[in-house]
């Protein structure tokens, strides 16, 4: 079955490599029969590509462990959810999946192909599949899941027990599809620079690809601060390590390539920075797999690695950008722009939205390169730490704040400061009421942190409501004005809303959270504010393939009994590696968290103990801007068939940024 | 039309740097120490019935190995020096590095103890003075009490076979 799946791979790099080329060449020739191949390429890659994702899977399920990757990353006694999972688990399965990720969004390109006219669609395509062939040229040479072992060993490796968790069999495909879908983005941007054509059609286009990509890419990081918070036993919800950085830096891109997509749909202009963007949010998406494969930056998440890796990526890189960029700098200059953007208005705030946000993603980057060039230059071995990255990220997140309620209110092409200062008055107000307020009632303080922190949270909050009140309000006929708001609003009001939620969030676990390492025995207390932790011992438990300390911790609130807390230490045998799973109680205001650190004596034992007020808030605002992303994605006018595209737009449909 | 050109520029750049990059290994840390005295300390042993200074290691090449009980690294390098120090006979000196008396003795009783001798640094003062990093660390000491090498990191058998015993080998060869 294994070599089914191997032969699957190699028959899909052929079909990848006849999709890259025979499309390209048909537009060169205009011959429509070569442009028609993107299509089927596409399609017939994908198929195949499912097929080698099957023949892995099962190998998972029957424990053929005469599969080096399934000998590694198995066990017989892993249940079979994480043996499934498992196919991810480790370099050679989660590029697989990568590739399944990258083909299926090729299939997806290809079954909406109708929409789009035939060169752009086979452009397209050819694009992704000159992509994949560099991934399946990746995986068979230096990569491969389905290499055989001899003699076969009677037992597997098992799989790492920190990926042992629901919250990693999501997290890896979710992040995967949002760096992956990037590539339809910048296989856009590669079509409109080789045809010279980027117009409202081709911006429609584009939105709801981009869109969806990041909103699977806002989950999968949600997803992984939320793991690595419950399941590293930390406390922390984000380290800025290199991987993380990774997947963050293609967000911010991401995140402005959505808001420059909004203006060139909206205004036409901005074309070439559009257009760039889309190959910076997939090259920084390359850029992560890069760094978190080949061993260059130490990181908790680190592959297991291998230089020939490393060189591989590189080249493909090399390739993959260098051909873009220099497309860039030849093509571009021929984007012109259909008019001059005024800084006071709409695309002129969203084209400052853009400068932070990839402010933002540089020093995010340079912070991330920064002892790899400190290393390179040969001045020594250092690491930059949270202290840099908070101090530089968090004040350039300030003024994206402040932008979002201004620009609900601010229209587009030219518009008058003063007016909409004045028209944002009460909001003002509300906020700085609410800023001053909050941090005392919630947490008795008045430190201007919590102030400020508090401010732009719900300036956010109220922010993102206006262009729906704005709306709301223009019509007579209120409720007749609530169902007109198309999709694509509701989209951006939902995603700005969880911006502030995640404001709220940051703000009171970063500036109130309380941690307490006490030793405690049998019967044992410890005090966090109102709130008393008292231990009652562990017991010992057997898993399914581990062995495990199960604690338990009763937790009262003023003699109230609230809630009682399992932390476990569990031991896998079969890796020789103990896990912490910390046990929470958690509601939207607090979060109380217990980890069991080392036994100290007979009955003795090290614990943490954490109070985090708001903490839920920090994912609950990913979510929120996840279900934004949903919506906006699904907005009518991006299914209009392609006679209707070019037609005049009614202002409710384009409006939404 | 030269502004459109910036990003493959910036692109050679970083393209350089990462393959500088991909040459250096982030985890080989280059230690000042290497070739000098080994730093001073005067502390006791776990139990505290006796102080420890440099001039205790001296005569004979040892391992000093920084190790805590707490420290998870550890406890994947300890088989490693257990095998060291019993089927290889290899003297290794535990500094217990920011850690009580109890912990460790109970650590130590649960996974077996492959020390001559432990020192007590409780509060990591020694840890300092030897420029660690974090645990676990080896070092590597001649006879004449001079550091000859530095392991990062949980120790491992690679590093043993490669680095540490062709060392240990030339070390009693010359005296």
């Amino acid at each position: 079955m294994a070599e089914i799946g191997h032969y699957a791979l190699i028959l899909a790099l052929a079909v990848a490599i006849a999709q890259g080329v025979l499309p390209v060449l048909g537009y060169w020739r205009g011959d429509q029969r070569l442009l028609g191949i993107g299509v089927s390429g596409a399609q017939t890659q994908f198929a195949l590509v499912v097929l080698a994702y099957a023949a892995l899977s099962l190998a998972f399920v029957d424990n053929d462990f005469s599969l080096t990757y399934v000998a590694s990353n198995s066990h017989s006694q892993l249940p079979l959810i994480y043996r499934l999972s498992a196919v991810w688990g480790a370099h050679e399965g989660s590029l697989l999946m990568w590739l399944l990720m990258l083909t299926g969004w090729g299939f997806a390109v290809s079954l909406s192909s109708r929409r789009l006219p035939p060169d752009i669609a086979a452009l397209v395509l050819a694009t992704m599949g000159a992509i994949s062939v560099g991934f399946l040229l990746f995986m068979l040479a230096t990569s491969n899941p389905f290499e055989r072992q001899f003699p076969v060993p009677a037992e597997g490796r098992d799989l790492n027990p920190l990926l042992q968790d629901p919250g990693l069999i999501i997290h890896p495909p979710m992040l995967y599809m949002g760096y992956v879908g990037f590539s339809v983005a910048f296989s856009f941007a590669m079509a409109a620079l080789i045809t010279g054509k980027l117009d409202l059609a081709w911006a429609r286009w584009t939105r709801p690809w981009t869109t969806t990509a990041w909103l699977f890419l806002t989950m999968g990081i949600t997803l992984g601060s939320w793991w690595a918070y419950n399941e590293l036993g930390w406390g922390g919800w984000w380290f800025w390590d290199p991987v993380e950085n990774a997947s963050f830096m293609p967000w911010l891109v991401g995140t402005a390539l959505i808001h420059s997509l909004a203006v060139t749909e909206k205004r036409g202009v901005l074309k070439s920075w559009t257009v760039l963007l889309a190959i910076l949010a997939f090259a920084l998406s390359l850029l992560g797999t890069f760094l978190v494969r080949s061993g260059v930056l130490v990181s908790v998440h680190a592959f297991a690695t291998d230089p020939a890796r490393g060189v591989f990526i590189l080249a493909f890189l090399t390739i993959v950008l260098g051909a873009a960029l220099l497309l860039y700098a030849w093509r571009a200059p021929r984007l012109v722009s259909d008019g001059a953007v005024q800084l006071v208005s709409r695309e002129g705030l969203l084209l400052l939205n853009n400068v932070f946000l990839v402010a933002a993603a540089a020093a995010v980057l340079i912070g991330t390169l920064y002892p790899l060039v400190i290393d390179a230059l040969g001045l020594g071995k250092i690491s930059v730490g949270p202290p840099y990255f908070n101090a530089i990220f968090l004040p350039l997140m300030v003024p994206l704040a402040v932008l979002v309620g201004l620009s609900a209110r601010i229209g587009w092409k030219r518009a008058k400061l003063g007016e909409a200062l004045w028209s944002l008055r009460w909001v003002a107000l509300t906020t700085l009421i609410a800023a001053v307020l909050l941090p005392y009632v919630l947490e008795r303080s008045f430190a201007w942190l919590a102030i400020a922190g508090t401010a732009l949270s719900v300036w956010l909050m109220i922010g993102a409501l206006l262009d729906v009140t704005h709306r709301v309000r223009s019509r007579r006929d209120r409720w007749q004005g609530l169902r007109s708001i198309p999709a694509a609003t509701w989209g951006m009001t939902l995603a700005h809303f969880g911006l502030g939620v995640w404001t709220l969030g940051v703000t009171y676990a970063g500036l109130f959270s309380v941690e307490k390492d006490v030793r405690l025995g049998p019967g044992q207390s410890a005090e966090i504010g109102a709130y008393t932790f008292t231990f009652q011992g562990t017991e010992h438990r057997e898993g399914a393939n581990y062995q495990s300390d199960l604690g338990t911790v009763f937790v009262e609130r003023s003699g109230q009994p609230i809630a009682t807390l399992n932390p476990e230490k569990r031991l896998y045998p079969s890796q020789r590696s103990v896990m912490t799973e910390s046990a929470v109680d958690h509601n939207p205001r607090r979060d109380l968290y217990v980890a069991l650190g080392e036994p100290i004596g007979d009955a003795d034992w090290a614990l943490r103990l954490y109070y985090k007020p708001f903490m839920r808030m920090v994912w609950f605002g990913g979510v929120l801007m996840f279900f934004g992303g949903i919506l906006a994605a699904s907005d009518r006018r991006y299914r209009l068939e392609r006679s209707a595209l070019n037609a005049p737009v009614t202002s409710a449909q384009t409006a939404a940024t | 039309m030269l502004r459109f050109a910036i990003p493959v520029v910036v692109l050679l750049g970083l393209l350089a740097l990462l393959g500088i990059g991909l040459r250096l290994d982030p985890r080989e840390v280059p230690s000042p120490l290497i070739g000098k005295m080994a730093p001073a300390f005067d502390l006791p042993n776990l139990d505290g019935s006796a102080r420890i200074t440099p001039l205790d290691l001296q005569g004979r090449p040892v391992l000093v190995n920084f190790f805590a009980s707490w420290c998870a690294g550890c406890q994947v390098e300890h088989p490693v020096l257990m095998k060291l120090a019993r089927e290889y006979g290899v003297e290794i000196v535990g500094i217990d590095y920011k850690d009580t008396r109890e912990a460790a003795e109970q650590w130590l009783a649960r996974h077996g103890n492959p020390y001559r001798i432990i020192v007590a640094d409780a509060l990591g003062q020694a840890g300092l003075d030897w420029g660690v990093y974090g645990v676990p660390e080896t070092f590597v000491l001649s006879a004449d009490g001079r550091v000859v090498y530095k392991q990062i990191g949980p120790m491992t058998d690679a590093a043993w076979r490669d680095k540490i015993a062709p060392l240990l080998a030339q070390g009693s060869a010359s005296r």
